[in-house]
């Protein structure tokens, strides 16, 4: 247990104190949780913060070979929550973004591997090495892994699909934020959301077979962050393990560059919400 | 136009559909969120006790919790259906 924390002159000043920690969440599965928690994470390193994106999917690891660095993984979370190796040990040091670290998951078959101590703990110590952003890739589900990967959350992506199964999973994920996470039973300022509206077909709405993206935020009722179209560059990001934002020649990659300046306050237009001119000519005369 | 009109409002478009489904889903499970994990047996309970007297379906039994100001509210709504609908 951590009840020490030692207090640098840096600690003290509260700008730079706050490491701010944000979840990747959506309940249901594939809906493209790990995407995005690697294009953000890569985002947020690219605008110069140092951040760490944590995989909390024990036993399922899978962030690892998004960004690309399955084969240099030695030392997990639950070695580090152990006291198997350190945290400087287990973090990973991306080799095409300066200021971005991973910290793999394991690949144990034991369910109660992780622990709320052990989280915080890893959490704290990520703090004191001057981390501007933790991002946390939840597992899918709604059970004690995706419970950890939210509970010290200060913000949280919702990763929504428009499609029936992925909005009511995202409204129980959100019920769970507000009431389970640390910020709601210690009654602080609640879990900021964002809305990450994820495979968006403009053209598939367009001929009613898709929700919209304001169907889906009224439904949702949470403030939207960006959305990002359904595009053959996901694949092929996580194919090569790079994450898709690093490819900003490709709409999906550009729609995270967008979710990440939005985020780090800036205002930009919506992008790929409607179906471009060439698309629509070619439902017309194709 | 007119009859363009007519031929679009005769479709509900699968999206729609999806979007009241939600709602109507969605709305249920946000009204049983806050209420107690007990509440379930407790409503398996009641149609048991009146069914000792009263032949009547799950669904004729309601139970919920209701938030009124500081206060919890538990509402409990049975409809016994009428003999001549074969409800029971």
């Amino acid at each position: 247990m951590h009840r020490c924390i030692h207090r640098t002159a840096k600690e003290l000043d509260p700008e730079t104190l706050v490491a701010k920690i944000i979840v990747v969440t959506s309940g249901k599965g594939g809906v493209g949780k790990t995407t995005s928690a690697a294009a953000f994470s890569t985002g947020l390193a690219m605008h110069g913060h140092k951040t760490v994106v944590i995989d909390f999917d024990v036993g399922l690891r899978n962030l690892d070979l998004i960004m690309g660095c399955e084969r240099r993984v030695v030392y997990d979370l639950i070695n580090v929550i152990h006291d198997e190796a350190t945290l400087n040990q287990a973090l990973i040091r991306d080799k095409r973004i300066e200021n971005l670290y991973i910290l793999p998951a394991s690949q144990t078959r034991d369910k109660d591997a992780l622990n709320l101590e052990g989280v915080e703990r890893v959490l704290e110590e990520l703090k004191q090495q001057d981390f501007d952003f933790i991002v946390c890739d939840s597992p899918a589900g709604i059970e004690q892994g995706a419970q950890m990967a939210l509970y010290f959350a200060d913000e949280a992506l919702i990763v929504t699909n428009p499609e029936v199964s992925s909005v009511r999973d995202s409204d129980r994920i959100l019920g769970i934020l507000q009431s389970k996470s640390r910020r709601a039973e210690s009654g602080a300022e609640p879990v900021k959301e964002h809305l990450l509206i994820t495979r968006y077909h403009p053209g598939r709405v367009n001929s009613g077979d898709m929700l919209s993206m304001e169907d889906i935020l009224d439904i949702l009722a949470i403030p939207l962050l960006g959305i990002v179209p359904e595009s053959p560059a996901v694949l092929k990001a996580s194919n090569a393990g790079a994450p898709v934002i690093l490819d900003q020649k490709s709409d999906a990659g550009q729609a995270y560059d967008d979710v990440v300046a939005r985020f780090l306050g800036e205002e930009r237009p919506l992008r790929f919400i409607k179906v471009e001119k060439r698309g629509l000519l070619n439902r017309l005369f194709g | 136009m007119g009859l363009f009109d007519l031929f679009r409002k005769q479709k509900t478009t699968s999206a729609q559909l999806a979007k009241e489904r939600l709602q109507i889903v969605i709305s249920h499970e946000r009204a049983a969120r806050g209420s107690p994990d007990y509440l379930p047996r407790l409503k398996q309970d009641i149609l048991e006790v009146i069914r000792r007297y009263h032949a009547i379906a799950d669904e004729q039994v309601e139970l919920r919790v209701d938030k009124d100001g500081g206060r919890e509210v538990l509402e409990l709504n049975v409809t016994l259906g009428n003999e001549a609908d074969g409800t029971h």
